[in-house]
């Protein structure tokens, strides 16, 4: 805290300044807009929730008396507004000030009409009333020539508009669809969406308008397109199925890298409409083969091109294994997918593992075989400190069940609770599962000394589930109608009410008990006791949130819900309740598993109802509980996942969007009836959309350039410079999680090396001192007599002191990398025993050449240390280091430590082939990336161009036909890469293949550094 | 879908809030505490997505600020936690530097900004250059 405060303090007076200066010469004004810095001063500084509490009452009284006042310009009422979010936005009503930020809308002047609006679509829900008052205003500014008001009243509509009132501004909407800027384009297109969420048919007319949003030349436009296209295919996929086509040319040219450059995020072409595309085709393709077919191609690719080390890439990978698992299977996919899956588990990055983990129960519903491989990952996750990757687990292993037999599975499940190495949670978890299995398993041998083993547990936990299995396990008959293995539940009925606790209930409180109360009121009697409570640790409250949710191992217990709670609670009498709990309600009528969970969660929302704190309305929740279990029981046709359901509730929500769809197409059959004129109609318009987007596949060119070229009007006067060289900064994945200011400062801190990574010290003259200058260009040029052949790196200053200059440089020799250390003894006199190491580093081999251990350094001469270098592991930059010591006058001994940074393109050799090897090796390599790149005019014309490209990237020019050309290179030892390129205006297409699948991403990254030719 | 977009610090103060369904005043603060209460509970080996209630809260620290987004199934995490990346790199962008203080003084910015990535829930836009491009224009407009 108090670090931050400090910060606070010394910070605020400039920020003062600032907001003086900004705010114009009228003294009272600024007074008053330092109004909202000694609010947030305020704030950082409170230490307790009762200060918060006086601190904002009485801001919100000076407020009340400020808004009212006749004299309050809109400037200052702007402020207001920002200090009313502030106080809504710490928990203090401000309704006061609802009807001012109407109004600052209606009379405010850009910014202030835009924090109008923000603090209206802040303050007011959907169904408010004064949100009618809105209405006018919006009409006026979507009819206002000024373009930033129109994309004001666009944003406001689409975020809350009253429904009743969409006939007002749907047709001015309408015609925004045709207006010449993106932007607006955009914004009523997600106006229109948000029309379609809440009243669909009000805008069914326009879904032929929807269409050719899909079919807009600019980027932005199609994507906000997909959000209505992603919502209309889930409520009715087989409406939508002739759009497939467009969604995989679509999918295929951001994979292939065709969207201008600013729409890649880490150098991945806009990964998050890459993941809505996907989606998009998972829900096309599920259960229709020729569909699916449509698609295959285009997600190979996609597994195939995503194999940046990113998270962003894995996040697309994950949607893509979710799609490929989603559609008609194709056996080759799924292999690949699984295959996919694989890297996540075994990946020490808790967040892929998990990633990994919820993947793989897609597999796993497919073919077990493919997640066996695993097992033994699953088994070691089981013991991981995350709650939410043991649940994971867990449910891997019932679906594992599938091949092998539940004896086989208890064993191992017995082996690993008798493990010291194992918490007693995970444990209560392993006993659970290990209930589910035993009705399937034909001899109970280790389940009765599971029991009797457990059944003494210290453990409270542990022994209660013990005593569950153990009374279960009695009547195995029982037990068996309990969890049954191939039952359909479609008969299912949930007492919801829970009568069948109502004697229970009555009987305890004869007997003292205290009358349940709900959560809230508890929480408010709470919070009335002690005002300061939620400032202080946190221990109490977060024990029992974290045991009443799902990630409690009371929670996938059989009926052990009741007596979960009740621990929490504080209750006693639990043991003799639950067994009772099952019997009186599971006796009558053969006991469905899913009715049993439901109960286990209906329980549990006794205790504490506040699960579904964000749907405020109860009967949100009860049909929300209702379709999560109509859509339940028609996916427990399988043993498999009915198993998986009643093990993890989670697990259970990850197949219901499987589900989703099922269910979904079953309803819509019928609504398709009703729509068959509208489809029709529909279909004329729809074969010309398809005609026009399949011309636009086939001429990516005109496509492309149209991005380009409207993209390039959307940036305007923006410094694109600056965009690039901060993502740079920003780029690096080490440095993502610093803190925010420390983070750049590092950034600036290495910004020589990260101007390395770009390769600048490689071709460019680097900065030395003038001192050493004249010596070391004397000293390269001796050395190129015996180089000549090769290319070679500028000599660059490594390290130096009083007595020796490093100096070092990169002789790009044929066969490997040629490091040389030139070493120059500055002082008078004679050094002794230098040596000079390289560290050994994970991705080289590095070979000292000989003669390289010196006794003696002469005054005044240099001596020269040269490693041969070679790459291990393909990678993209790496840094090398070593040191130098060496002794002065026999007495102490000095040493002085340097790093070079090495980049990919130092192990890059042109290619010498001819034309028809390169044309065969064309055809045989997997992995490619296509891009257009604009060149800067001095590149212009072919030559130059190809002269840039040989020289930067050494890429060895195999033929010129026409203004196409190609180029070839090799990454040492023998990684070859082939390019092609072909020129139209000052556009210039490229298309790289290679084996090796990270190499086309790279070459591709440095050409485009070259051509826009700094 | 998301649900919620919170930036917390580690006391425990709420810096914005934006909920994608409307839940009442109060419940908010509520939600907000108990949010971060599970985000500091967590270690550096448990990963950054947390099953809460009936969402998923993915969350990552930037200092001692805390970025929580509340989804419900349908959500990539992953996506959504290079999403929370995205978001505050074109915060950097904008105030060249950010720091929480930015956050502070300047709570309608990043309101506008949010409001222009996120519209009902759903991720509409991630190209920094148009993300920025309608509050630059307000700033060059305010400013003359």
């Amino acid at each position: 805290m108090s670090d931050i405060v400090e910060k606070t303090l010394t910070a605020l007076p400039g920020l003062f300044l600032q907001s003086q200066s900004a705010s114009g010469p009228a003294a009272a004004k600024a007074s008053f807009s330092s109004r909202l810095g000694g609010l947030v001063r305020g704030i950082t500084a409170l230490t307790s929730k009762h200060e918060e509490e006086k601190l904002i009452q009485q801001e919100l009284n000076n407020l009340k008396a400020t808004v009212s006042a006749p004299n309050t310009t809109l400037k200052m009422m702007k402020e207001c507004m920002v200090r009313l979010i502030y106080c809504e936005m710490l928990g203090y009503d401000a309704s006061f000030g609802y009807i001012h930020a109407i109004k600052l809308a209606q009379q405010g002047n850009l910014l202030e009409k835009r924090v109008g609006y923000l603090a209206v679509s802040l303050f007011l829900h959907e169904s408010h009333e004064l949100l009618l008052l809105l209405v006018n205003t919006v009409v006026k500014d979507l009819q206002s020539t000024n373009l930033v008001e129109v994309c004001m009243a666009l944003t406001i509509v689409s975020q809350i508009f009253p429904r009743e009132m969409i006939p007002a501004v749907l047709p001015l909407i309408e015609d925004k669809l045709q207006h010449s800027k993106e932007i607006i384009r955009r914004k009523a297109v997600l106006a229109l969406y948000k029309f379609y969420l809440i009243a669909p048919n009000q805008v069914q007319h326009i879904h032929i308008k929807f269409r050719k949003a899909l079919c807009d030349r600019d980027v932005g436009v199609m994507a906000a397109s997909l959000h209505i296209y992603l919502k209309m295919i889930k409520e009715n996929s087989s409406a939508y199925k002739d759009l497939t086509g467009s969604f995989v040319t679509i999918l295929k040219q951001v994979v292939g890298g065709k969207l201008p450059v600013d729409f890649n995020y880490h150098s991945v072409p806009a990964p998050w409409l890459q993941i809505q595309l996907l989606r998009i085709l998972g829900l096309l393709g599920k259960d229709d083969q020729r569909t699916s077919e449509l698609m295959y191609d285009v997600l190979d690719e996609s597994l195939r091109r995503a194999e940046l080390n990113h998270n962003v890439t894995y996040a697309i990978l994950f949607e893509c294994v979710h799609t490929v698992y989603s559609i008609y299977p194709k056996s080759e996919l799924l292999e690949k997918a699984a295959k996919c899956i694989g890297k996540f588990v075994l990946s020490p990055k808790i967040n892929l593992k998990y990633l990994g983990l919820k993947a793989l129960t897609y597999v796993i519903q497919q073919d077990p075989t493919l997640a066996l491989q695993h097992q033994m990952t699953i088994i070691e996750c089981l013991d991981h400190p995350d709650p939410i990757i043991k649940r994971e687990v867990l449910g891997e292993y019932s679906y594992l069940l599938g091949k092998e037999t539940p004896e086989e599975v208890i064993t191992k499940l017995y082996k690993l609770l008798t493990s010291d190495s194992i918490s007693s949670e995970t444990k209560a978890w392993i006993i659970a599962a290990v209930t589910k299995l035993t009705p399937q398993a034909h001899s109970s041998n280790i389940v009765e000394r599971l029991i009797q083993e457990f059944t003494t547990s210290l453990d409270t936990c542990l022994r209660q589930h013990a005593f569950e299995l153990k009374h279960l396990h009695e009547n195995v008959k029982f037990m068996k109608g309990l969890l049954p293995v191939d039952k359909s539940c479609e008969d299912m009925v949930v007492d919801a009410s829970l009568s069948f606790l109502d004697g229970f209930v009555a009987e305890e409180l004869s007997q003292g008990a205290a009358p349940y109360k709900p959560h809230h009121q508890r929480q408010e009697e709470k919070l009335s006791q002690e005002k300061v409570l939620s400032f202080e640790p946190y221990g109490l409250s977060f024990s029992s949130s974290g045991f009443s949710g799902r990630q409690s191992p009371a929670g996938i217990s059989l009926g052990s819900d009741i007596s979960g709670n009740s621990t929490d609670t504080g209750l006693k009498e639990t043991n003799s309740l639950k067994l009772e709990g099952i019997k009186k309600l599971w006796g009558k009528e053969g006991y469905l598993p899913k009715k049993e969970s439901k109960t286990g969660d209906e329980t549990e929302a006794l205790p504490v109802p506040q699960e579904n704190i964000i749907m405020e309305n109860v009967d949100q929740i009860i049909t929300k509980k209702d379709q999560s279990q109509v859509l339940t029981q028609s996916k427990q046709e399988k043993e498999k996942q009915l198993l998986a359901s009643s093990l993890f509730v989670g697990l259970g929500s990850e197949s219901t969007i499987n589900l989703l769809g099922k269910a979904d197409t079953l309803s819509h059959k019928f609504r398709r009836k009703s729509k068959v004129k509208e489809t029709k109609s529909g279909q004329t318009t729809t074969a010309q959309n398809m005609t026009r987007s399949s011309f636009s596949s086939s001429s990516n060119v005109t496509y492309e350039e149209d991005y380009y070229l409207d993209n390039l009007q959307d940036r305007g006067d923006k410094e694109v410079k600056k965009f690039s060289l901060n993502s740079e900064l920003l780029d690096s994945e080490s440095l993502t999680e610093l803190p925010l200011v420390e983070k750049i400062s590092n950034c600036r801190l290495s910004t020589p090396s990260l101007f390395a990574d770009n390769n600048m010290e490689v071709f460019h003259p680097p900065q030395s001192t003038a001192a050493s200058l004249a010596n070391e260009i004397s000293l390269a040029s001796s050395l190129l007599e015996e180089t000549t052949e090769h290319m070679h790196s500028d000599l660059m200053e490594v390290c130096d002191n009083e007595t020796i200059s490093v100096s070092s440089y990169k002789i790009w020799k044929d066969e490997c990398l040629l490091m040389v250390w030139s070493v120059f003894n500055k002082s008078a006199s004679e050094l002794k025993s230098a040596n000079l190491e390289i560290a050994p580093a994970e991705n080289f081999k590095i070979t000292e050449q000989p003669g390289c251990c010196l006794p003696v350094i002469e005054a005044e001469s240099t001596k020269n240390f040269q490693y041969s270098v070679q790459m291990e592991k393909p990678f993209t930059e790496g840094n090398l280091s070593g040191f130098i010591n060496y002794q002065v006058m026999d007495t102490h001994s000095v040493q002085l430590e340097f790093s070079v940074n090495l980049s990919l393109l130092d192990f890059i050799r042109p290619l010498k082939i001819s034309t028809e090897d390169f044309g065969k090796l064309w055809l045989s390599f997997a992995n490619d990336v296509k891009q257009n790149v604009k060149m800067s005019e001095s590149q212009a014309a072919l030559p130059s161009t190809l002269k840039a490209l040989q020289q930067e990237l050494r890429l060895h020019v195999v033929d010129i036909i026409g203004n196409e050309g190609l180029l070839a290179c090799q990454l040492l030892p023998s990684n070859p890469c082939l390019l092609h390129f072909r020129v139209h205006g000052d556009m210039l297409a490229l298309w790289f293949r290679s084996s090796c699948s990270t190499l086309p991403d790279y070459l591709l990254y440095q050409c485009q550094k070259v051509m826009e030719g700094s | 879908m998301i649900k919620f977009f919170l930036m917390v610090n580690k006391q425990g103060q709420t810096r914005l809030s934006k909920y994608y369904e409307h839940v009442e005043i109060n419940k908010r603060t509520l939600l907000e505490t108990e949010v971060i209460k599970s985000c500091l509970s967590r270690s550096s080996e448990q990963c950054s997505f947390i099953e809460y209630k009936d969402f998923k809260l993915i969350y990552r620290q930037y200092a001692a600020l805390f970025i929580v987004v509340g989804v419900n199934d349908t959500e990539n995490e992953m996506a959504i936690y290079e999403f929370i990346h995205n978001f505050v790199e074109v915060l950097d962008d904008y105030f060249s530097r950010v720091s929480e203080l930015d956050i502070m003084f300047n709570l309608d910015k990043v309101h506008i900004i949010l409001d222009e990535m996120v519209l009902n829930g759903c991720i509409v836009e991630t190209n920094r250059a148009r993300i920025l491009a309608p509050l630059l224009i307000l700033d060059k407009m305010s400013d003359s």
